[in-house]
């Protein structure tokens, strides 16, 4: 009898076991007149690229001391840990955390990895003004725009652009009123 | 200590509540910063553009400074050095850096592959602390960073960092050949730089486009190339195909990247859907202007992976394009021979120089294209410092 039980789906980067492509590497060496057309100043791929044979040697480098991991650190699902160094200034955190969390379950060829890094930003502004008010600071646009240096070398485009602006605002709220006092017209009676 | 503080697209603060970096690898250094560099690279950053910009950030990838404190495995620097810091955090032992490729070091940015670890660029380079402050943790100080030569300034030093290298690579990776026509789009500092060492490879010729006045003026003077305005054309391409006898430059230089002016559509598509890795018009344009068979060289930063771009050009017309960041410490020796011998004067590009307690000023200004700017140079107040 026939199941009805389908089988689960396994993503091909859980199957494919790390480091393969060393050992397909060595097959092709088998077949007749295998790289001999191969010419390393032909390889516009690299910008002056410096030969050294070290493309293949990929785990057989010396590497640094490991950087104790005592934060939490995202990394690109395109390697299987973290770097031997790394940064430490904004480890994730909050509600941009979560999002960025998220973001790094894809990889670096997904629009959905940088779009939902690029939404993340966007959340963690507001996150930043939340944190800066618990600390007691309040943002100052004035200074943190560099409004100071436009008030000194461009004083008539920002008068200029201000008064554009407050008559855009001024003329929004007349119109938003307006409409408001002709509701506050209307006869008592006619919704009656 | 004293540092630039990123609170959101177009709003940071220099505040002096920022901890102290600490050793936290045997082979860091901790650096007391005597000059930075705003770059205009930074300003991706500063309007929001690249994914992964949090915000407590320090940025700054251009600086100098002198080492005051080593981790147990540092053995080439000690205290006191004097050191210019290249951009790249490189390991120098990965098979990338081995190859010079220390702009694409596998083991010093676990967030992306795509590119290795810089300072103060976001978490998609490895979330470092950057040198817009007063003090630097410094990985695998052994590394890259070099003790600035006997006799050279100071601000020609801070310029070796990124700029100047970037601008050479650019012009590098054009392969360019004696007698060569060169475009260059972009009169930024590295537009301008490339323009500049595009000379040093034999070009016959370099033209340089932007739509700002003064920056093109600027370009006329410092690297002695033409510069055309591509608001003052009817069609850019067609231009620079009528001033190369109807075949095309040799080499194009795109150090413009994901905020191109000059095109509507992939303005509101790229720079404010985010819709695509910015805008890509400088990049359409090198693609469509260069020669069948020419080579298109990218220095310009995009964020996400993805863009609209013309391949079928770039098929059809057999276009090498090649593109990479600058791998600073392969180049600096060179570079510091040119500057020492006269070659290039990296300072001259240097226009504006601000306390960095008025960082936020010098990014404005930096952004908006005031006061004639073309390279803003921060200086913290314990530069000077015994």
């Amino acid at each position: 009898m026939e199941t009805n039980v389908k089988k689960r789906r396994r993503p091909l980067e859980t199957t494919i076991p790390a480091n393969q492509d060393r050992r397909i590497a060595a097959q092709p060496k088998d077949i007749p007149g295998w790289g001999m057309d191969a010419d390393p100043e032909n390889d516009p791929t690299y910008p002056m690229k410096h030969a050294n044979g070290a493309d293949h040697q990929r785990l057989d480098y010396e590497k640094a001391p490991q950087q104790p991991v005592d934060m939490e650190i995202l990394h690109s699902i395109e390697r299987p840990n973290v770097t031997r160094v790394f940064g430490t200034s904004t480890p994730p955190k909050g509600l941009s955390g979560a999002i960025r969390r998220f973001a790094y379950r894809y990889s670096e060829a997904t629009a959905t990895h940088w779009m939902t890094l690029i939404l993340a930003d966007r959340v963690n502004v507001y996150e930043g003004i939340l944190e800066d008010l618990a600390h007691g600071i309040i943002p100052n646009p004035w200074v943190e725009r560099g409004w100071r240096a436009e008030w000194k070398v461009n004083r008539a485009g920002m008068i200029q652009k201000m008064a554009v602006g407050a008559l855009a605002v001024t003329g929004a709220v007349v119109f938003l009123t307006r409409k408001n006092r002709r509701k506050e017209r209307l006869p008592a009676g006619r919704y009656r | 200590m004293l540092a630039m503080n990123f609170r959101g697209p177009f709003r940071i603060r220099a505040d002096r509540n920022r901890p102290d970096p600490e050793i936290k690898h045997p082979n860091d250094a901790i650096v007391r910063v005597t000059r930075s560099l705003i770059c205009g690279s930074d300003l991706h950053l500063y309007h929001g553009m690249v994914p992964d910009t949090r915000v407590g950030m320090t940025f700054g990838h251009e600086f100098t400074g002198i080492v005051e404190a080593v981790g147990s495995g540092v053995q080439k620097l000690k205290v006191g050095d004097h050191v210019l810091v290249p951009f790249n955090i490189a390991c120098g032992s990965c098979p990338f850096c081995k190859q010079e490729l220390y702009g694409n070091c596998h083991e010093s940015n676990p967030e992306a592959t795509a590119v290795g670890g810089f300072f103060g660029y976001a978490h998609i380079a490895g979330g470092y602390d950057g040198g817009q402050a007063e003090y630097v943790r410094v990985p695998y100080a052994d590394v890259s960073p070099t003790v600035i030569p006997e006799g050279m300034d100071i601000e020609d030093a801070v310029m070796l960092t990124d700029v100047t290298p970037t601008g050479y690579q650019a012009a590098e990776q054009g392969g360019i050949q004696p007698g060569d026509t060169v475009v260059v789009f972009g009169a930024g500092p590295v537009g301008i730089m490339a323009a500049r060492c595009s000379w040093l490879f034999g070009a016959g010729r370099v033209i340089i486009i932007d739509h700002l006045e003064y920056r093109l003026e600027f370009a006329r003077n410092y690297a002695k190339c033409e510069a055309y305005n591509f608001k003052d054309m009817d069609d850019p391409v067609v231009f620079l195909k009528k001033a190369t006898d109807w075949y095309g430059a040799d080499v194009c230089i795109d150090a413009v990247g994901c905020e191109a002016s000059g095109d509507a559509l992939q303005t509101i598509l790229g720079k404010k859907l985010l819709f695509e890795a910015g805008s890509a018009t400088a990049l359409h344009w090198a693609i469509n202007s260069v020669k069948k068979g020419g080579i298109v060289s990218v220095i310009g930063v995009y964020g996400p992976p993805w863009n609209l771009v013309p391949m079928g050009s770039l098929m059809n017309k057999g276009i090498t394009l090649r593109g990479n960041q600058a791998s600073v410490k392969r180049l600096l020796p060179k570079l510091i021979d040119h500057v020492m011998a006269g070659r290039l004067n990296p300072k001259g590009l240097i226009t504006h120089r601000v306390p960095l307690e008025e960082v936020p000023d010098a990014y404005h200004m930096f952004s908006a294209k005031r006061d004639n700017i073309i390279k803003p140079l921060l200086i913290p107040p314990r530069a000077y410092a015994a």
